[in-house]
């Protein structure tokens, strides 16, 4: 715990005397090599490639069940209907291959990915509607139905590649991933929560019934196929939800907050393996 | 609402080895929508596996078998290449079915 | 990976008849299920729609098989201790009898007791691999129906609230 509470740390003493980040700057490297540190010192005995089966690493977490309903995968339906969305072609006889570097196959991994163009950090969703978008459709919902199903085959064309999320030596992506790192670590809600509070002070700690992932390796296993929600669903869904939980009005699916704070998590976990789409309760 | 069915069979020592993945709601009747209104009762009754034709296993499912429920069953025989038919029909009178050859 | 479904045997048949349907794979299963309800019909009015009402194990029991089982080693239910999520349970039924007819899954506790059955033909194992929804903590019963009796195993599945949403 000592490697996060001095993160903790050195985050407060940002937030609180901004001045003294004249600078200092942000440094993702470090950060990266801090995150995982205190997991790796903290929880040694869980390899850094199992992290993405979050919960699933800890006893009582109900690792048997999850590995008999991942059998025949509940989100199985999911990347069968991915694939079709992915291959049919638009109107205008294109498909969503002409958006994406190497086809769209296998590049799952490295989304949310700064657009220089725009200044703006974009997700796999976010990409998928401006391709949309640019081939005269309308956007789809960032959480759920079609869009989960496409990120879902897109993702599953890309499991086992280490996750590479590029953070530009560009003073907009540098400020966007550092959006993404206070929102984080930000208390919000009746409950007075960060997501580092349930997702790195009491990973793999329980939470009533649930046993709560660790935040390294987390984003690995998204989209997600859950019972409670009996569909599959994006990492922004899970955003909203967490937000909603702990008693804080959720950011639209859209919105830059968690457009950065996706940017900042994911960069987290660079160098782990992508293993969506998963299953969770 | 799509009723696609996966299905997996294998033959290994005699005997072949079924599974199913079936695209279904299952509302119990139970469950309430967000607007407070109870989902009315829709699930798979029977469901039924062939294996060229020949019948080796009925399901009657009620309201608590789970969504897009999963199935793993085996049966003595079967060789690659023959045929593992599934039909289901439920309490609404819909049906779909779906065949897979043993691998 | 999974075969993919239904009577049309490669992934480029299937879109074509996708593209030909439109959005929706119910009209892409037509032919399929035209002969679905041939084959299913003969067991659909064999479905025993009040053992599914029934609230309570005996009455269920009672009514599918006019007994009672008895508790056997020979019977065996494998499921959690703790359920991950009501909705989906995994249960896997299994038994060393001879000749099992017919399997049933009983969830006490739900409000009708009966979960599913099976008939099995000669030759189809008794080892059955399904999910369940239980309503709340229950104990769980798979009977099975061998040589005119039956035998049952119990196992008790403990539902609680999820903490994360």
């Amino acid at each position: 715990m000592r490697i996060g509470l001095v993160v903790l740390a050195l985050l407060a003493a940002f937030s609180a005397v901004p001045v003294a980040l004249a600078g200092a700057g942000p440094d993702p490297a470090a950060d990266i090599k801090a995150f995982q540190g205190h997991f790796r010192t903290e929880l040694p005995a869980i390899p850094l490639a199992a992290y993405v089966n979050g919960p699933y690493n800890f006893p009582g977490s109900g690792r048997a069940q999850w590995k008999q309903i991942t059998e025949f995968p509940p989100y199985s339906f999911a990347i069968d209907s991915g694939k079709v969305l992915f291959e049919t072609k638009f109107p205008n006889g294109k498909t969503y291959t002409s958006c994406f570097s190497e086809g769209g196959i296998g590049i799952a991994g490295n989304y949310p990915m700064f657009d220089p163009k725009t200044g703006r950090v974009v997700t796999l969703g976010v990409a998928i509607n401006r391709c949309r978008v640019a081939n005269g459709l309308k956007k789809w919902p960032l959480t759920k139905g079609k869009m989960a199903d496409l990120v879902a085959y897109m993702t599953v064309t890309s499991r086992g590649r280490p996750i590479d999320v590029v953070v530009p030596n560009d003073p907009r992506a540098l400020a966007a991933y550092e959006a993404g790192k206070e929102y984080f670590y930000s208390r919000r809600g009746q409950l007075n929560f960060s997501c580092a509070s349930c997702h790195v002070q009491a990973a793999g700690k329980r939470l009533r019934g649930n046993v709560l992932a660790p935040a390294l390796g987390i984003t690995a296993s998204f989209p997600l196929y859950r019972s409670k929600w009996g569909s599959i669903g994006t990492l922004v869904r899970r955003f909203i939800g967490c937000n909603k939980k702990v008693g804080s009005v959720p950011d639209k699916p859209d919105s830059a907050a968690y457009r950065d704070l996706a940017y900042f998590l994911t960069a987290m976990s660079n160098g782990l393996p992508i293993a969506g789409p998963g299953s969770r309760p | 609402m799509a009723h696609q069915i996966l299905i997996r069979a294998k033959v290994a020592a005699g005997s072949t080895t079924v599974e199913a993945l079936v695209q279904h709601p299952m509302d119990s009747g139970f469950i309430k929508d967000k607007s407070g209104k109870l989902i009315p009762p829709h699930y798979i009754e029977v469901i039924e596996f062939t294996h060229n034709g020949r019948i080796v296993l009925t399901g009657f499912w009620g309201p608590a078998v789970s969504k897009n429920p999963f199935i793993k069953f085996s049966f003595k025989g079967g060789k690659s290449g023959d045929a593992i038919g599934v039909s289901w029909v439920d309490n609404h009178g819909e049906t779909a079915s779906a065949t897979a050859r043993i691998a | 990976m999974a075969e993919r479904n239904a009577s049309s045997p490669s992934g480029p048949r299937r879109r074509q008849l996708l593209a030909a349907a439109g959005p929706g794979a119910a009209a892409l299963l037509a032919p399929g299920a035209a002969r679905a309800g041939a084959a299913v019909g003969a067991n659909a009015s064999n479905y025993p729609s009040k053992v599914f009402r029934q609230k309570t194990e005996a009455a269920a029991l009672k009514l599918m098989f006019g007994k009672m089982p008895e508790a056997s080693a020979a019977a065996k239910l494998t499921a959690p201790r703790i359920a991950e999520n009501g909705a989906v349970v995994p249960v896997i039924v299994d038994a060393t009898l001879p000749g099992v007819t017919t399997v049933a899954i009983i969830a006490k506790e739900n409000p009708f007791a009966m979960a599913c059955a099976y008939r099995l033909p000669p030759g189809t194992s008794p080892a059955i691999s399904s999910q369940v929804k239980l309503a709340k903590t229950t104990d769980v019963v798979a009977v099975f129906e061998s040589g005119g009796k039956l035998f049952s195993a119990t196992k008790n599945v403990k539902v609680t609230l999820g903490g994360c949403g």
